[in-house]
C-alpha cells in the first residue's frame, strides 16, 4: 500500500473543502433551518405526531440523509471529475498507485466532508426540536456507511460523466426523487397499501428506515434488511469501480 | 551500459481504429539523453503516454529499470517523471502545495528542503505561495517540471518542454537538463526545435506516421547523413557557369559572386581537388573559401520528406 499517496490525495481534497469552509459550514445550517420552518412549523402543526414522535423530530433523520446523500454524491463525483476535466488526471494515472488507493483518498475525503455536514445538521436541528438517540452507535454506523457508499456512487458518476450537465443530471433526476419518495418526511405506513409495496423497491427506503430506527427505535422495514441493503450497495459500487480501473473505462484511451 | 528503458514492438490502435504507433522497438541506456523528433501527429505523445501508464498499449512490452510497466507498475512508475505536453494544473492550488502533492503521490516522504531547492532552481521560489492561476504560461510549464522532478525520478520524459517558452527559459531548461545529466538521470524529450536536439541530446530518434524511422548517435547521424558545403567567393562575379565546371552538386551563388559545391564527406572522393583544378584552368580567381556542415534540420527534413513520398 502506498499510504503516502492516499494521504496526499486525501489532504489535497480536504484543502479544497477548507478553502470554501464557511460556505460548507453555513449552507447546511441555513437549509436545515429552512426545512424546519417549512416542514416543522407549517406541516408539522397539522400532523402533530407519528408513532409517538413529534413531527419535527421525526423528519430529522430524513433531513440528515437527504443532505448527506446529496453531499456525498456531489463531493465524490466532483473530486474525480475535476481532474478529468482539467487534465490533471494524468498524474494519478502515471503514479505508482492502484485503484484502491485512489478510491481511498478521494472517497475518504468525500465521505468525511459529507459526515461533517450530517453532524452539522444534527447539531442545528437540536436548536429546533428535542432529540434523544436510542441507538447512538448504530446511528453512527448508518451515517458513516451512507457517507461512504454514496461517495462511491458519486465517484462512479464522476468517472462516467463527460460534461458538467451529466454530472448534475443523475443526482437531480434519480437520486433526489428517490430520497424524497423514500420516506424522508413521512412514514411508509401513512401511504396507501399499493404505494407501500412499490416503495419497497426504492433502496433509499431501507437506509432512511434504518437510520430512523437508530434514532427512535421504530422502523418501516426490519433493521437487518436496512443493513443488508447498504452493504450490498457498497459492495456493488466497489465492484464497479474495480472494473473501471481494470479496464480503464473513461480514464485511459 | 544496461538499458534502463526497453521498448519491444509497442503498438497503439486507438478506439476509432486509427493506428497511431506501428510497433516501436527501442532501448535507452541509463544516463542517456534521447531526443525524439517528428512532425505533428507522428505519435510521440502516444509513445510516452503508454510508457507512463496514461494510455493502454494495444500490444508490446515495456520495462523500466527491468520492471514491466503493467505487471510491476509500481516499481516501474516510481522511476519515471513526466512533463506532459499540455499544461494541466489545478488552478486554485498553491505552487508549493502542488509540487509537494506530486511527491506524496509517488510515495516519497515529505522533504521541504528538496522542494525549496527545486523551486529555486526553476526560478519559482518567489511564487511559491501563489495560486497556479496567477502564474504566466512559462511559469506554469516550470511548475510541471518541478512536479515531475519532485519525486527524484531516474527516467524523465519531457514532452515538448520548450514549446511556447522564451529564449531565456529555454536556456534555463537546458541547464536543468545538464544538471540532471550530471546526476545520471535518463532523459527522453520530444521537440520540434532541431537546434534543441542538436544542443542537448546524445542520440536522436526520428518518428513519423507511428514508425521510428531511425535512432542514431547524434554525431554518427550527422556524419553518416552529413553533407558538407564548400562555398567559394569569387574575385569577379560570373554571368554563367563555364562549361568546363558544370557537374553534380555545383551551383552558382547569389549574383554569380560565389560557387556552392555540395559534397558527401563519406564519399570515396569528394571531388574538391578536381573542382579547384578546373577552376584554375578556367582562369577563375578565389577570394575566400569556407565549408559548412549540414545541420540536423537538413537531415530531418530529408528523412520526413522521403517517408512521405
Ligand atoms: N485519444 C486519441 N484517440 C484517437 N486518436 C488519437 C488520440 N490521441 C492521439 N490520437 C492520434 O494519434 C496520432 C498521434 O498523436 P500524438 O499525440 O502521439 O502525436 P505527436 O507526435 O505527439 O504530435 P505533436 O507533435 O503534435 O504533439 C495523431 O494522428 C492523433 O490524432
Ligand atoms: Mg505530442
Amino acid at each position: 500500500m502506498n499510504w503516502t499517496a492516499v494521504y496526499a490525495i486525501f489532504r489535497f481534497e480536504m484543502n479544497r473543502f477548507f478553502r470554501t469552509f464557511m460556505q460548507s459550514f453555513i449552507s447546511p445550517v441555513i437549509s436545515t433551518s429552512l426545512y424546519f420552518v417549512v416542514f416543522g412549523a407549517a406541516i408539522g402543526s397539522r400532523i402533530q405526531e407519528i408513532e409517538g414522535v413529534s413531527y419535527g423530530a421525526f423528519i430529522v433523520p430524513g433531513l440528515i440523509m437527504l443532505s448527506v446523500i446529496t453531499q456525498a454524491i456531489s463531493n465524490g463525483s466532483f473530486g474525480i471529475y475535476f481532474p478529468k476535466f482539467i487534465g490533471t488526471i494524468y498524474e494519478l494515472l502515471s503514479a505508482p498507485i492502484n485503484f484502491f488507493e485512489i478510491v481511498l483518498g478521494y472517497v475518504g475525503a468525500a465521505a468525511l466532508k459529507a459526515l461533517f455536514i450530517g453532524v452539522m445538521i444534527l447539531v442545528t436541528s437540536t436548536l429546533f426540536v428535542d432529540i434523544t438517540i436510542a441507538h447512538p452507535v448504530m446511528m453512527l454506523v448508518f451515517l458513516v456507511l451512507t457517507c461512504v457508499s454514496f461517495s462511491l456512487l458519486g465517484f462512479i458518476l464522476g468517472i462516467w460523466a463527460k460534461s458538467f450537465e451529466q454530472l448534475q443530471i443523475v443526482p437531480l433526476l434519480v437520486v433526489t426523487p428517490l430520497i424524497f419518495l423514500g420516506g424522508s418526511f413521512y412514514s411508509i405506513s401513512m401511504l396507501p397499501p399499493v404505494w407501500q409495496t412499490i416503495t419497497l423497491f426504492n433502496p433509499v427506503v431501507y437506509l432512511i428506515s434504518g437510520f430512523r430506527w437508530a434514532f427512535f427505535g421504530m422502523a418501516d422495514v426490519p433493521v437487518g434488511w436496512s443493513l443488508l441493503a447498504i452493504a450490498v450497495f457498497t459492495l456493488g459500487c466497489l465492484a464497479v469501480i474495480g472494473w473501471i480501473f481494470k479496464s480503464g473505462w473513461r480514464l485511459r484511451s | 551500459m544496461a538499458a534502463i528503458l526497453s521498448i519491444r514492438d509497442l503498438r497503439k490502435i486507438y478506439d476509432g481504429g486509427f493506428e497511431a504507433l506501428k510497433g516501436v522497438t527501442l532501448d535507452i541506456d541509463e544516463g542517456e539523453i534521447l531526443a525524439l523528433l517528428g512532425p505533428n501527429g507522428a505519435g510521440k505523445t502516444t509513445l510516452i503516454s503508454m510508457i507512463c501508464g496514461i494510455t493502454n498499449p494495444s500490444s508490446g512490452q515495456v520495462t523500466v529499470g527491468g520492471h514491466d510497466i503493467s505487471a510491476d507498475f509500481r516499481a516501474a512508475r516510481k522511476l519515471i517523471g513526466l512533463v506532459p505536453q499540455e499544461v494541466n494544473l489545478e488552478p486554485f492550488e498553491k505552487v508549493r502545495n502542488t509540487v509537494a502533492f506530486s511527491r506524496g503521490l509517488f510515495g516519497k516522504p515529505r522533504n521541504d528542503a528538496l522542494i525549496e531547492d527545486l523551486l529555486k532552481k526553476l526560478s519559482l521560489w518567489d511564487k511559491r505561495d501563489n495560486q497556479i492561476r496567477e502564474l504566466s504560461g512559462g511559469m506554469k510549464r516550470r511548475v510541471l517540471i518541478a512536479k515531475a522532478l519532485s519525486h527524484e525520478p531516474r527516467v524523465l520524459f519531457l514532452d515538448e518542454p520548450t514549446a511556447g517558452v522564451d529564449v531565456e527559459l529555454r536556456r534555463d531548461m537546458w541547464n536543468v537538463v545538464d544538471e540532471l545529466r550530471a546526476t545520471g538521470v535518463t532523459i527522453i524529450l520530444t521537440t520540434h526545435y532541431i537546434e534543441e536536439a542538436e544542443a542537448i541530446a546524445d542520440r536522436v530518434g526520428v518518428i513519423n506516421h507511428g514508425q521510428l524511422l531511425l535512432v542514431e548517435d547524434k554525431a554518427t547521424l550527422m556524419r553518416r547523413m552529413g553533407q558538407k558545403q564548400l562555398e567559394i567567393q569569387l574575385d569577379t562575379p560570373l554571368d554563367t557557369l563555364p562549361e568546363s565546371l558544370i557537374r553534380e552538386g555545383l551551383e552558382m551563388g547569389a549574383e554569380g559572386s560565389s560557387l556552392i559545391y555540395t559534397y558527401d564527406t563519406k564519399g570515396e572522393r569528394t571531388g574538391i581537388t578536381a573542382l579547384l583544378t578546373d577552376m584554375q584552368a578556367a582562369g577563375l580567381k578565389l577570394r575566400d573559401v569556407q565549408t559548412k556542415q549540414s545541420s540536423l534540420e537538413d537531415i530531418f527534413v530529408g528523412l520526413v520528406k522521403g517517408d512521405a513520398a
